[in-house]
């Protein structure tokens, strides 16, 4: 890939860093504009990650933390797509990392105290690299939904955590992915910090028949994208150009 | 541009969220699954250069510790060359430049060794003073904060990125201190002193 720089950042696509209804927010967000950087090296480069980094089982949540013979309780998904950038083309080679709360709404964590119970079978988290394609898959439960405080009543839609990397640290990305059809998500003050339900869809995998194993694995679809490249070398692009 | 049917949007950011520790550092989480966690070692055993010890808190509005934060670095070597085909030159065996830190969840510190890296190229060849490229995620954070971390005994005085920050005193929330081999760098979400924040 040339060392060219990134697509500016539609930041009105992204949720703002103030979003009232979702309380935590309110404390947490920079008051001041970012300042625009226009890219260096330091912004178009990034970690790359290998084979040697990662082992095969790595996503595979059904397996990767159960005991020999066991599996986690729930609807067993398959989750898989592309990451591709602005311009629709695939990302090769990159770190894709998942989390998520068991089929019942419990997480794996110290800080999670919610009355659903852990499932000795099941970590939570998973990792693979993208192929050459840019495609990627991971296998697990379908995650339950679960309360948090923000509102008295508020849950959380059944979601994934998915992490990504891109080829430059400017592409860096953390989002969560939700299941066509759920009726949370409408309700979610997480969900709702993103401002067009355009992009709202974009994060809403799903139901994919064709990739569904009968009477195994029923599997959704979720693509990712990551800030295209120019095509232009910045080095050779003239001022004010 | 962005109606141009031949392009893409991109993915929506949403908040890490307070559990982010179990997809990004599970050992904090409190369990022990992969054969090795990433983003430990940033500089590796052979990397030239001054060992360094980096340290801060990211503070919030209120004045208060963010202690589920998750911050990741991204360095140049002490030559000033990322790990990294389109960085000129090479790096050490074992040098990758990236690293992820995590706080104590009790006080909200956090802290990376690492080897202070050199200056490096920026923009139509001007150099840029040593930096590290930070990114912080948690609970509460939308969209993952793009900040840069300088050093107190270097000079910065020509950064070509510092210099584009109008607001000179505002400089000074990107200089991380000095004692001995140990830089402190707090960051202030909010309120006095707000750390500045980079659209890149
Ligand atoms: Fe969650």
């Amino acid at each position: 890939m040339k060392p060219a720089e990134f697509y500016q950042r539609d930041r009105s696509w992204h949720p703002p860093a103030l979003t009232p209804p979702y309380k935590t927010s309110v404390a947490r967000s920079p008051r001041y504009a970012p300042i625009s950087l226009e890219n260096t090296p330091s912004e178009i480069t990034g970690p790359r990650f290998g084979h040697s980094d990662i082992d095969p089982l790595d996503n595979d949540l059904l397996r990767n933390y159960a005991q020999a013979g066991e599996s986690p309780i729930g609807e067993r998904i398959i989750v898989h797509g592309r990451v591709l950038d602005e311009n629709a083309r695939p990302v090769p080679n990159t770190l894709v990392e998942v989390w998520q709360a068991n089929a019942g709404g419990r997480y794996r964590h110290k800080k999670d105290t919610y009355l659903a119970p852990i499932d000795p079978n099941f970590g939570g988290c998973g990792r693979t690299l993208t192929d050459a394609e840019g495609y990627y898959y991971f296998r697990t439960v379908k995650p339950g939904a679960y309360p948090w405080r923000n509102g008295i009543n508020d849950w959380r839609p059944a979601h994934i955590h998915a992490s990504v990397f891109g080829s430059g640290f400017a592409q860096r990305l953390i989002t969560q992915l939700y299941f066509e059809g759920d009726p949370l998500i409408a309700r979610c003050p997480i969900v709702q910090t993103v401002p067009d339900p355009a992009a709202i869809d974009m994060l809403t995998a799903k139901l994919d028949m064709n990739a569904t194993i009968p009477l195994d694995t029923i599997a959704y679809r979720f693509d990712i994208v990551l800030r295209g490249r120019r095509s232009t070398l910045f080095e050779n692009k003239l001022e004010g150009n | 541009m962005s109606n141009d049917p031949k392009y893409l949007k991109e993915t929506p950011s949403q908040t890490a969220g307070p559990y982010v520790h179990i997809g990004l550092a599970p050992g904090a989480a409190g369990f022990d699954i992969y054969r090795e966690e990433l983003g430990w070692d940033i500089a590796g055993p052979n990397a030239a250069g001054a060992r360094i010890h980096v340290e801060g808190v990211v503070i919030d509005g209120t004045g208060a510790p963010v202690k589920d934060v998750l911050l990741e670095a991204w360095q140049a070597n002490a030559q000033g060359v990322y790990a990294h085909p389109e960085s000129a030159g090479e790096v050490e065996e074992g040098f990758r430049g990236w690293g992820r830190v995590i706080t104590d969840f009790a006080t909200g510190e956090w802290g990376f060794d690492t080897v202070k890296p050199g200056p490096t190229p920026g923009r139509h060849g001007q150099m840029q003073a040593p930096h590290i490229n930070l990114w912080i995620v948690a609970r509460g954070i939308n969209l993952g904060l793009n900040t840069r971390l300088y050093f107190d005994d270097e000079d910065n005085t020509a950064d070509p990125v510092l210099n584009t920050i109008e607001w000179e005193h505002r400089r000074a929330t990107l200089i991380a201190k000095r004692t001995g081999s140990t830089y402190r760098f707090d960051i202030r979400l909010q309120g006095a002193g707000e750390t500045v924040f980079f659209d890149i």
